[in-house]
């Protein structure tokens, strides 16, 4: 009976997780028709891509929040790092590899182990505090990382690499130069790699990192010590490696977005907009409405919260009217007396279903 | 040769002296008591023995290593495993998890081969799979195995917590506790499981515990603790009739 029930259980898991990837795939399908049909704006269009970036972005971020249970607010910089990286080696090697697959997936591994770097090197510090303390670290480096980019000049010319922090003219480069990352005006010229299937790609590998992850050997450890790291301590579960396990490769996923994002774009500058503070945020509020540690709810939620503020342009006049009433409304149903009997109310009826079900 | 031995144990907080002087002495396969009034220094002396805290001074013996001031997660794989007064459970893992986070070192494969799903993952997740069930069967928790470890029952977790320890399949064990909270029933119950725990792992037990029914009914040898010091030590019998013990801790 009881192996019966397990054996259930685990195809729950496995078939909860081929629905995950299932949608992706899907949903690619489906905006792949109608792409073709031509039925799909020019704007809705060039948001694919960053889309994809976001989904990565809020999965790689949930291992972090969700699974390790450690409240980071410095994932842009590790994107940052990646987005970097990986546009400066295909700049560098654009004329040497002229195949665009190869390149790009040489960018990507370039960029995706270059955030992991950082990821080690940021970690070790940082995940011996806990809570409060360790967000606002994180935030921290993530804004030293976007800084030290938007200082750094890098120039190739006859003789080799050359780096300054002071701008073009120091780093001397020789007539046959080409400056490569201009301070704060970025990298010009990245070439246009990324495409729609590209991310696609990256998602679903991304989603198998994840999901194979948490459910192993590893991701138990992980979470044990999330939930309690003393008794994590007392069965023999190094605390250490682990944390900083799952912190580095939620780094490297991040890097890896960075790199599809970096060669979507002309220019790439390390804006407070695209690196800083804010996307970070922007991250964190995937992560929380998708469901902390639920998966398949940071994929949704990137995608929903993305195309929505697209799709009701037209009632950009009325926005903050709409945002005072949902505030309005939000705080009379958590408070008011009338509002907690109808939570209770919602609360009760799911509870009687569950045990019905159960 | 003695399983565990501890010689002059002792450490300080600042002025405090938490426990001081503190003498063990636990034969292979014993059930061993170690009791006293509220903050007598009882966890303290659980938390020294696992690492949780380093000693000021006098050392460790288990099983003729020396133990001293190693980190909590070496002793454990020296063989020193616990449970705790205040339950810590995985509390958003399963029940069949919670075990099998105990296996963790002993059925070990790397986290690219689960990543990657190998082969190899299939086969030690299996191993795992059923030696984690053979444990949640000794202690009755088979059904509930695909629960999640906060939705058990308060007797339950406390079990739980028993079979996660065992799971890192120590050779001794250290029980803070374990009838807290628990009604006659319960105790009477788990009075039971202790000790089988003992006669079919052949384990070496550590209890602290308050519920003199429990400790008179299944420990062999006590130590009871005031003040940081031991007040005095021997056969339980004779123990619980000393007039030093029943003055200081069980009352007239």
């Amino acid at each position: 009976m009881s192996k019966k029930m397990k054996v259930r259980n685990l195809s729950k898991t496995t078939k909860s997780n081929l629905i995950t990837y299932g949608m992706v795939i899907v949903a690619y399908i489906i905006v792949e028709i109608f792409l073709r049909a031509g039925m799909v704006s020019s704007l809705i269009e060039g948001l694919l891509v960053p889309l994809c970036v976001y989904v990565i972005l809020a999965v790689s971020l949930n291992l972090t929040v969700g699974i390790s249970g450690e409240l980071s607010l410095g994932h842009a910089g590790f994107m940052c790092v990646g987005a970097f990286a990986g546009a400066t080696f295909s700049k560098c090697l654009e004329n040497v590899i002229t195949f665009g697959i190869l390149r790009f997936t040489l960018a990507i591994i370039v960029g995706t182990l270059c955030a992991a770097l950082f990821g080690i090197l940021v970690g070790i510090p940082v995940l011996r505090l806990k809570g409060d303390y360790l967000a606002i670290v994180t935030l921290a480096f993530g804004e030293i990382i976007k800084n030290v980019v938007n200082v750094i000049y890098l120039g190739r010319d006859s003789r080799g690499f050359h780096i300054s922090i002071k701008d073009t003219i120091s780093l001397g480069l020789e007539d046959d130069g080409e400056v490569i990352i201009k301070g704060a005006q970025g990298i010009t010229g990245t070439p246009n790699d990324s495409t729609f299937l590209w991310g696609i790609i990256l998602i679903l590998i991304t989603l198998f990192i994840v999901i194979n992850l948490i459910n192993s050997r590893t991701g138990r450890a992980i979470m044990s010590i999330r939930d309690n790291r003393i008794a994590a301590e007392s069965i023999g579960i190094s605390v250490t490696k682990y944390k900083l396990l799952a912190f580095s490769v939620s780094a490297a996923l991040a890097g890896t977005a960075g790199v599809l994002y970096a060669h979507n774009l002309a220019t790439l500058t390390a804006l407070p907009k695209n690196f800083g503070y804010n996307m970070s945020i922007t991250i964190l509020v995937f992560v929380v409405l998708g469901g902390i540690g639920n998966i398949r709810g940071s994929v949704i939620a990137a995608v929903v919260l993305t195309l929505l503020p697209e799709l009701l342009r037209a009632l950009n006049d009325y926005r903050m009217l709409i945002y005072a009433v949902i505030l309005i409304a939000t705080m009379i149903f958590t408070s008011s007396p009338g509002g907690q009997a109808i939570q209770e109310r919602i609360k009760l009826f799911f509870e009687r279903r569950k045990t019905k079900e159960a | 040769m003695a399983l565990l031995e501890v010689k002059n144990l002792g450490i300080s907080f600042g002025g405090l002296r938490a426990v001081d002087d503190f003498n063990l002495t636990i034969e292979q396969g014993e059930l061993y008591g170690l009791i006293g009034p509220n903050g007598a220094g009882k966890t303290t002396i659980f938390n020294l023995l696992t690492g949780v805290y380093k000693p000021t001074d006098g050392y460790i013996m288990l099983d003729g290593e020396n133990i001293t001031g190693k980190k909590t997660i070496e002793i454990n794989r020296h063989g020193v495993a616990r449970t705790f007064q205040n339950i810590r459970l995985f509390n958003e893992l399963t029940v069949l998890d919670n075990v099998k986070a105990g296996l963790h070192n002993h059925h070990p494969y790397s986290t690219l081969t689960g990543i990657l799903r190998l082969p190899k993952y299939y086969r030690v997740e299996k191993e795992m799979n059923e030696r984690a069930m053979e444990l949640l069967k000794v202690f009755g928790l088979e059904q509930e195995a695909d629960y999640k470890a906060s939705n058990l029952p308060y007797g339950q977790q406390r079990k739980l917590e028993i079979a996660r320890a065992l799971a890192t399949d120590p050779k001794l064990l250290l029980l803070d506790e374990p009838a807290a909270g628990m009604n006659p029933n319960e105790t009477q119950e788990l009075m039971k499981t202790i000790r089988f725990v003992r006669d079919e792992f052949h384990m070496t037990i550590l209890l602290i515990e308050h519920d003199m029914k429990l400790v008179s009914g299944i420990c062999e040898r006590l130590t009871v603790l005031n003040f940081g010091q031991v007040l005095a030590e021997g056969e339980t019998t004779e123990v619980l009739n000393d007039p030093k013990v029943i003055a200081a801790y069980l009352g007239e």
